[in-house]
């Protein structure tokens, strides 16, 4: 037990460009990297394919056939084909991110209520409008979800960028392997599995700050259902409800 | 390509993809039949679900490459030994399952729990031919889950020096050689679509009744 914590407890690895500070860095910087290029590509094409309601399949397919590629095979496949840059390890990631957050648009568009969408467009919002400002905020929960699953799944794996030597905390799994340093290893995937639970915690917290309060906490209790709620046994209380009688 | 090569290195590719397809289901064989058990106390003990359940999600939650390699320090197994990898898939797929198998057998409807009771089932039998046939679709929607993510988190192991067909990746790159990279690619994907693909046609034998009433 002692191994696994006596690299990464000792204060001389934890400053320098090889550092665990440093690394954690790199690794972040990647993770981002690839998720805004995942982004980029995704939340466009989810959005889309949510609000015409053509392709859904299309999304299906696409999410779990990717949810199949195996990570470590592409980026050193990549690698070969473009070289040794950020690009291959981007794009590498970039496509462990698409899946979640093009299942969460789509998902999250998809079953905004279409009682909501009709009374945008009675009210004379174009398409592009009732996207960004009906659809979108209402889909906002699912999309972080997708965003959150994204960014876990891409900390998690960017420390095969080290395997095709670039930096990041992967680094000290493959030094480590490399010169049978367990515990140099142990500190490696420990500071992933912190990094992981951190960033998870950290999204958790700002997906509670950004998501409209009327979509907030399970059911469907906005503002309006609570008016709507106090105002039943308002009508209750009177003899002759407008609508029934008469 | 260099598509000579292949048919040069069937043992060494057959050997991979037999390797790989072990190291990847015997998890969740194993995981399936922890997973019933704790399913079917969390979804009868609320207590016990509100250890279950979050205890699951954190799991999850850990990255694989991190298990694989934290494992042998709790388990006293070399570094390099596949049993890492197993006893880490099982953990991933009984996180997975657990919550499945929960809230699959929490949605059984009450009115048929009591007629099968009503029949003269006892408990035992009534959970094995009633309870459990109706969760059959849940449970076969998070074996797909974890079953293609094995798949695919099986090659990571070859980081560490496991085996499998994430060899192909580590020997072609180490040798500049996309082919080799290329067909474990391929074979990877096409390992997972297969399984999937079995799993979704047991789905549709374990529950007959299912097409029955689609069909009317």
């Amino acid at each position: 037990m002692t191994l696994l914590f006596s690299y990464l407890f000792d204060p001389a690895h934890w400053s320098g460009p090889g550092g665990i500070p440093a690394r954690v860095g790199e690794h972040l910087f990647y993770s981002v990297l690839a998720l805004a290029l995942g982004a980029i590509v995704a939340v466009p094409l989810g959005a889309f394919i949510g609000h015409t309601h053509r392709g859904g399949f299309l999304v299906v397919g696409t999410a779990n056939g990717m949810r199949a590629l195996p990570e470590l095979g592409l980026l050193t496949l990549l690698v070969l084909l473009i070289g040794i840059n950020l690009l291959p390890v981007t794009i590498a990631l970039a496509v462990l991110a698409v899946p979640p957050l093009l299942a969460g648009t789509y998902s999250g568009v998809r079953n905004v209520d279409a009682g909501a969408v009709d009374a945008a467009r009675g009210m004379g919002m174009r398409e592009w409008q009732i996207l960004t400002k009906v659809e979108l905020p209402n889909a906002l929960p699912l999309v972080l979800g997708g965003f959150r699953a994204a960014a876990l799944q891409v900390i998690a794996t960017a420390a095969v960028a080290a395997y095709v030597s670039f930096g990041g905390l992967g680094r000290l799994l493959i030094d480590g392997l490399k010169t049978l340093d367990y515990s140099q290893m142990a500190a490696g995937a420990i500071m992933v599995a912190v990094l992981a639970l951190v960033v998870e915690g950290l999204l958790a917290l700002v997906q509670r700050a950004v998501v409209s309060p009327g979509l907030r906490g399970g059911g469907r209790r906005s503002p309006t259902a609570e008016i709507t709620r106090t105002a039943v046994p308002a009508r209750a209380d009177n003899p002759e409800p407008a609508g029934v009688t008469s | 390509m260099v598509w000579g090569w292949i048919p040069r290195n069937t043992t060494l590719i057959v050997g991979a993809l037999g390797t790989h397809v072990v190291l990847a289901l015997i998890p969740v064989l194993v995981g399936l039949v922890i997973a019933v058990p704790l399913g079917w106390l969390a979804s009868r003990v609320p207590a016990l679900r509100a250890i279950f359940i979050p205890t699951a999600s954190v799991l999850y939650t850990i990255p694989s490459l991190a298990v694989f390699i934290v494992l042998p320090a709790i388990l006293g197994t070399q570094i390099l030994d596949p049993l890492n990898v197993v006893v880490a898939l099982t953990i991933y797929t009984v996180a997975l399952l657990v919550r499945s198998v929960a809230d699959a057998l929490g949605a059984v409807p009450a009115l048929i729990v009591a007629a099968a009771t009503a029949m003269g089932y006892r408990p035992g039998r009534r959970f094995v031919s009633v309870e459990l046939p109706l969760a059959v679709p849940v449970l076969i929607a998070g074996l797909r889950v974890a079953a293609v993510s094995n798949i695919s988190l099986v090659s990571v192991g070859a980081l560490i020096g496991v085996g499998g067909l994430g060899q192909l990746f580590t020997e072609g790159y180490q040798r500049d050689f996309p082919t080799e990279i290329l067909t474990g690619i391929v074979l990877t994907v096409l390992l997972a679509l297969v399984i999937d693909g079995i799993l979704v046609v047991v789905g549709r034998f374990a529950t007959p009744w299912a097409r029955a009433g689609a069909s009317t």
